[in-house]
């Protein structure tokens, strides 16, 4: 079986681009550019110098000896948290302006949940003068107003999404409403593996950095260049495709996948998609989403902000189906507890969404000789709030 | 023949209305319909409504989620539908987004169509090429037409396959915009409707979006079968109540 993606834009039985015909031209351009010009020498050139000297790549892995220590296995960390601005995020803001300006797009359109896509696409068009134009949650913008500082600093115009339950889902509609009405200078710079194809596609190559990174920093340090286990924690699923890419057909590695319970699977509050969706369309794209009976796209909920989409990319959803990774999920408690405990044990304050990756060496057990690497997708200092109210600290 | 066809052989402009099913009020589908009829309009679309209409304008997104709030359900609009030709013989198109069809099973969900005596579906995520691969023989087979939408950026080659895997009608969106978008028109429609018109397609088109009044009725069907009128009659519905239907039409007409 085949992992990645395939030439009609499936993982499996999930992908393809289920979109409006208004959106067909652009998607359809996308489709027919995105790897060539991706693949270009000066566009590779560009890209990999910005990651060097712009966002601070290759980001260290790094052998965790207390965490090790107390889980009985050997655990890295990828630390995606030292990127330019605290998340794997802009690795695929960076790569998707430089292919918006070979498209010759002067406008830039994006939607944010918990700001941290926002804030990297705001970065991005700060860094190329490109006019950026943020849709976020009316309520997200309440609960993550520092982002929105940061965002309007860089120069981005941060929109409400008044729309429906007023979260991610929702500015990710606005986002998609503001591409239908203006569909010959904009580019959409989706920040999840989500969406229409050739969406998913493209955003997992722009992070497939992350495990080439990988793949030759083990190769120094443990001799060869993969790992047993990869672990990674998945909302819509980017960073997770980044830390998996070059393993997807490497059936020696397995793949781990946490998602957000909330408070319990049967909470009637959780984000864990794996075990709650069902197979549907959801922003353009065939994927396992929550929705009820009648296929109405439910809320989800975790108290990661990050988390908290009702669907998952349609590559997670292949892998899910496929048996070829392991899905976990993990509470809110849970999550937190672990991300006091990184704190404490090795000096590095997660965010939310990433605590919830290292939540799993509670309930799974690895052998003293396996090798295994999480992803540290990003730093905790956007949810110290959040870590505030709920340790009283 | 299907009741679509029939309605193009009428002398005159077609007049289309959308309006989302369970909104003002749950119970309102059939004396919408009842009204709609007795008012001469041509055709209607009927909206099944979506949690993220997202080809929708502020109008219809807010209708559909009030019309979910009401407790709009797939079942419950087929429910209110199912004698509905014992009064209406207009042609009647259900206009929905792709998700709740699939999660309601597509082939059920035609065969109830069908059954009630729906005759169209308008799917706006559901791309040609998909509808063309996996379900046209579905519903060839129910007796449903299925119409598409085009937009001034669909490409002539495009535009061409649209009319071969088409039944019924064309739907023209007047410009690159979500639904409810704009008061009037200009140039670059005047252009794009002359366009489309020089194509020679086999199939009529009906223009959509945007269009709100006689002025832009008049001027949208001047190069088109037709006209749909969704936003606008949301609007008036909200404002005036569905017993005052007959004098928005009269407006139009």
């Amino acid at each position: 079986m085949k992992y990645n993606v395939d030439e009609r834009g499936y993982y499996g039985d999930f992908g393809g681009a289920y979109i409006p015909e208004m959106l067909y031209p652009n998607v359809a351009h996308l489709k027919e550019h995105y790897v060539q010009i991706s693949q270009e020498a000066s566009f590779q050139k560009e890209f990999k110098a910005l990651l060097r000297d712009y966002v601070g790549r290759p980001t260290p892995l790094y052998f965790a000896e207390r965490y090790s220590e107390k889980y009985g296995t050997k655990i890295y960390f990828k630390r995606e948290d030292l990127c330019h601005t605290g998340a794997h995020k802009i690795n695929n803001t960076i790569g998707q302006i430089l292919l918006a300006k070979r498209l010759g797009k002067s406008r830039i359109i994006a939607e944010t949940g918990a700001g941290q896509h926002g804030v990297a696409t705001a970065t991005v068009c700060a860094l190329m003068g490109i006019q950026c134009i943020v849709y976020m949650g009316a309520i997200d913008i309440k609960r993550q107003a520092p982002n929105v500082a940061r965002m309007k600093m860089l120069g981005a115009e941060v929109r409400p999404a008044q729309s429906g339950s007023k979260t991610l889902k929702d500015a990710t509609n606005e986002a998609i409403r503001d591409w239908i009405n203006n569909p010959e200078d904009t580019h959409y710079i989706i920040g999840s593996v989500v969406g229409p194809h050739p969406y998913p596609d493209m955003v997992a190559r722009y992070q497939a950095i992350i495990s080439e990174e990988i793949k030759s920093q083990l190769q120094e340090v443990e001799g060869r260049d993969y790992p047993d286990h990869v672990v990674a924690c998945v909302g819509g699923g980017s960073n997770a495709a980044g830390t998996y890419y070059h393993y997807l057909d490497r059936p020696e590695v397995n793949i781990i996948a946490v998602e957000a319970a909330g408070k319990g699977i049967d909470s009637g509050e959780s984000a864990a998609t794996s075990a709650l969706g069902k197979e549907g369309i959801i922003h353009g794209s065939k994927t396992l989403l929550m929705q009820t009976p009648d296929g109405q796209i439910t809320e989800p909920y975790s108290i990661s902000a990050g988390l908290d989409y009702p669907g998952v990319g349609p590559m997670h959803a292949h892998l899910f189906r496929s048996g070829r990774a392991e899905f976990i999920s993990v509470t809110d408690d849970e999550a937190m507890t672990a991300g006091l405990e990184l704190s404490q044990l090795e000096g590095i304050i997660p965010a939310i969404e990433t605590a919830h990756a290292f939540a799993i060496f509670e309930q799974r057990k690895f052998g003293p000789e396996e090798v295994v690497v999480v992803n540290l997708s990003g730093r905790g200092d956007k949810d110290l709030n959040t870590y505030i109210d709920y340790f009283k600290l | 023949m299907n009741r679509i066809d029939q309605a193009f052989q009428k002398d005159h402009k077609l007049l289309s209305i959308y309006f989302s099913a369970g909104h003002p009020h749950l119970e309102d589908t059939t004396r919408i319909l009842e009204l709609l009829q007795q008012s001469g309009v041509d055709m209607v679309e009927i909206g099944l409504p979506f949690s993220d209409p997202l080809a929708d304008g502020p109008t219809i997104q807010d209708s559909s989620t009030r019309a979910l709030e009401n407790g709009m359900t797939t079942d419950k609009l087929l429910d209110q539908l199912k004698d509905i030709r014992q009064s209406i013989d207009l042609p009647l198109i259900i206009m929905g987004y792709f998700n709740p069809m699939l999660q309601y099973g597509v082939e059920r969900f035609c065969k109830r169509c069908s059954e009630i005596g729906i005759d169209g579906l308008i799917i706006p995520d559901l791309p040609v090429d998909v509808y063309h691969e996996n379900y046209q023989a579905l519903f060839e087979t129910y007796g449903l037409y299925n119409m598409f939408l085009i937009t001034p950026q669909t490409s002539e080659a495009r535009v061409r396959y649209i009319d071969e895997v088409s039944k019924g009608f064309i739907y023209m969106v007047s410009s690159a915009s979500v639904t409810g978008a704009q008061s009037s028109f200009g140039d670059p429609q005047a252009a794009y409707f002359k366009r489309i018109a020089s194509y020679d397609l086999q199939t009529p088109r009906i223009v959509g979006f945007g269009i709100s009044n006689a002025d832009t009725f008049q001027t949208a069907t001047q190069q088109a079968q037709g006209a749909i009128i969704g936003s606008a009659f949301i609007k008036f519905l909200e404002n005036e109540g569905v017993e005052k239907i007959p004098e928005f039409i009269q407006r139009i007409r």
